[in-house]
């Protein structure tokens, strides 16, 4: 048991100091708030106001276009050559002209500008004049404004699962998106973390240590203590991105809001005085369910109605057992051969149940509690991915403990079989071998 | 007790093969015992069994007159022919590991490697990766990794592989030095000038089977066809009652070599007298089988 210790210590210690795990722990939670940074960002900065003189020979739109955040609009008369002409070193970003038979002619609109047109420049003011020639349009034919705000309603469903006979809002998406992420990291980190027990046993078999290390430990005592050593590695990994991600988002959440809030403000502000008082009222009421229900706190409300806690027990019970049952494997594998090239054929077989799972997983994702999300989620070789989609949805309990059991038992079996391989293999030198020859150490004895 | 390591009746099988058949041997405490054997003989086997790497299908092994067992393993040193070390590692924490491994404390085990650092003036390699020694170096730290728990049987396969004349003498010298402080050594090699000079006894391992086992002295005993080397002046005619000529040959100006052969019933002395009478004697010798002779013709008979 000592010597088990000794070794996981020394497996954990010799990867945990490595110049890339310390990197790739860093870095990971970094590059990925660095990433969302600049999005959010560049969003952001990119409100910068433009200036936009209109020339308008149907006076139909004079003073109609409400500035907004992005743009200012001047309107100027005159002719269109002497307005081009003024332009020129003006210091205006952009130029529109508006002809005089624009309801006949709508595609008569010209937009002017010293660089190429900006496409939001152009879209803004595309949507600017639609919008005023369907005012002009429904006021011809007596409706108002008004009347077509009431008649548009935003629909927007809340999801609630009937269970416990408590109802809980649930949120399909976000049980979508948080299920087949973490299926998606335990299928990635299965197959990086079983890689390196497979490596790590190959470079003791290839530099020869493993002889003097098996006249002082059991090959059993050897192989578990690597497999749980790079284990701990990756939980330690999980661990430490988890609490730097939380420290990144809050901090990022607090720095944020505040510009999110300012932008805002400042954008209904000068929306608002532009507005007639009834026009203002209605907007009032819109910022108000707006900023009930923008982006972040919708994210947020909708991992509330998520089991967070269970989700995160699962996943490290999960990842534990999935990568336990695979890694067992990965280290026969390594066990076996001499060098990295003649892996490939026993990686195969092995990597087909972990690619099938994440294809499987797209699939029960669309119908979390069908037959086929089931019988994936009892198979242990499966089920440490098809699992993590489901568990978002809500699993009854039955069926996680049966899983888990299940896992456990597939584990256990695989360990064994591997441990018998591994004994073999591990002072078997300079032969090539074969599946037939693998299944006959199983069965040796001594 | 005075074997440390007793092996009886060992047999392994290998799927297609038998690489032990019947093997039985004793090691005496604070000897160093010569495994000898040809390629494929079965001594890896042997070891592999004795260090409890595989188990053997029958027969038993007493250590220091107790059957075999896991405690057993921090009393042993193996050093394998098939060798090596964590190559990323640094060489402190390496031995360390390894010492840690064979039971020692962390403490006990940092005392000795002092001792040894000292030793062989490695102070200096505390902090270096495996990788950055030469193979010399890296051969002198797995020599330390198999003694440093200073076990009561050491294994040694093919210890002076890879080491120059001067760093093999050294090894050489504390090979003896550990025999003389009570240690007791198997010594697997196919280099029969080592055995010559390091071995106090033999065991000779040919197609899985034992087919020599002794003392030094007893072998070359055993091996001796009562040959005798005179070199002389004049010229020797046979007696035959008291010896037979084998070769003769002339070495040097008058100078001749024959190989006498001594025939059954008569004495040194008599066959001494005999020569004494007809020639000018400059040398008399008894020819006594090397090892290397004696392993050659145990193997091929």
């Amino acid at each position: 048991m000592n010597n088990i210790l000794l070794i996981i210590q020394r497996e954990y210690l010799t990867r945990v100091k490595k110049k890339s795990f310390i990197v790739m722990t860093i870095l990971g939670p970094v590059l990925i708030a660095a990433m969302y940074g600049i999005v959010i960002w560049s969003a952001m900065s990119s409100i910068s106001q433009k200036s936009v003189q209109v020339l308008d020979e149907s006076q139909l739109f004079v003073d109609k276009f409400p500035a907004s955040e992005t743009f200012i609009y001047e309107f100027i008369s005159g002719d269109l050559d002497s307005a081009k002409t003024a332009f020129k070193g003006s210091g205006k970003d952009a130029l529109v002209f508006i002809p005089k038979s624009i309801l006949i002619n709508p595609k008569d609109v010209k937009i002017f500008s010293e660089e190429g047109v900006p496409f939001d420049l152009q879209n803004g003011i595309e949507n600017a004049i639609e919008r005023e020639i369907e005012s002009i349009k429904l006021t011809e034919a007596g409706i108002t404004r008004r009347v077509l705000e009431d008649a548009k309603m935003n629909v927007e469903s809340q999801t609630i699962s009937l269970k416990d006979d408590s109802e809980e809002k649930s949120s399909a998406a976000a049980a979508s998106i948080i299920g087949i992420a973490s299926a998606f990291l335990i299928y990635i980190s299965v197959f990086i973390y079983g890689a390196q027990v497979m490596r790590g046993v190959m470079e003791e078999k290839t530099s020869r240590i493993v002889e003097v290390i098996i006249s002082s430990v059991r090959p059993f005592q050897l192989m578990i203590g690597k497999i749980v050593g790079i284990g701990l590695v990756g939980l330690t990994q999980f661990l430490l991105w988890i609490v730097l991600s939380f420290v990144i988002f809050n901090g990022g959440l607090y720095f944020m809001q505040d510009k999110v809030m300012d932008a805002a403000q400042t954008m209904s502000q000068s929306q608002m005085e532009q507005m007639s008082p009834e026009e203002r009222q209605i907007v009032e009421e819109q910022i108000a369910g707006a900023s009930a229900t923008n982006g972040v706190s919708k994210a947020l409300g909708a991992l509330e109605t998520l089991p967070v806690a269970t989700i995160i027990i699962c996943f490290i019970i999960y990842f534990l057992g999935g990568y336990l049952l695979y890694s067992a494997l990965f280290g026969a594998v390594g066990s076996a051969v001499d060098s990295e090239t003649d892996t490939q054929q026993f990686m195969f077989p092995i990597t087909i149940p972990i690619i099938a799972s994440i294809i499987f997983a797209q699939f029960v994702m669309k119908d979390p509690n069908g037959t086929l999300a089931f019988w994936t989620s009892m198979i242990p070789f499966t089920s440490p991915i098809i699992m993590m989609v489901r568990i978002p949805f809500g699993v009854p309990l039955w069926e996680l403990a049966l899983s888990i059991s299940l896992l456990i038992a597939g584990f256990i079996l695989t360990t064994w079989i591997a441990a018998r391989i591994y004994r073999v293999g591990i002072l078997m030198y300079g032969k090539k071998t074969s599946w037939k020859e693998l299944a006959k150490w199983v069965f040796y004895k001594g | 007790m005075n074997n440390i390591l007793e092996v009886h009746n060992i047999v392994k099988h290998y799927s297609a093969h038998t690489a032990l058949d019947d093997v039985s041997l004793s090691v005496p405490k604070g000897q160093i015992f010569g495994l000898l054997g040809p390629n494929g003989a079965g001594k890896t086997s042997l070891i592999r069994i004795i260090n409890q790497i595989t188990g053997p299908d029958e027969g038993k092994i007493l250590f220091n007159g107790e059957p075999l067992q896991e405690k057993h393993i921090a009393q042993i040193g193996y050093l394998p022919e098939e060798r090596g070390l964590y190559k990323k590692m640094k060489v402190g924490e390496q031995l360390l590991y390894l010492a840690r491994l064979k039971g020692l404390s962390k403490a006990e085990a940092m005392d000795k490697l002092k001792t040894w650092f000292v030793k062989f003036d490695i102070k200096t390699w505390w902090d270096k990766s495996i990788e950055d020694l030469s193979k010399g170096m890296q051969q002198k730290i797995q020599f330390v990794a198999t003694v440093l728990h200073e076990p009561k049987l050491i294994i040694l396969d093919e210890p002076f592989s890879g080491f120059d004349p001067i760093n093999a003498n050294l090894i050489k010298d504390e090979i003896l030095e550990l025999r003389d402080k009570g240690a007791s050594i198997i010594f697997s090699t196919h280099r029969m000038e080592s055995v010559e000079e390091l071995c106090d006894h033999v065991a000779l391992i040919h197609k899985s089977k034992k087919i020599l086992d002794g003392s030094k002295k007893e072998l070359k005993e055993q091996f001796k066809n009562g040959t005798y080397t005179v070199e002389f002046t004049g010229t020797l005619s046979v007696t035959e009652s008291i010896f037979t000529i084998q070769e003769i040959k002339p070495l040097e100006d008058t100078v001749q070599r024959a190989i006498l052969k001594l025939q059954p019933g008569t004495s040194v002395n008599q066959l001494l007298g005999s020569v004494m009478n007809q020639v000018d004697l400059r040398l008399f010798s008894e020819n006594i089988p090397s090892m290397n002779e004696i392993f050659i013709r145990a193997v091929s008979s």
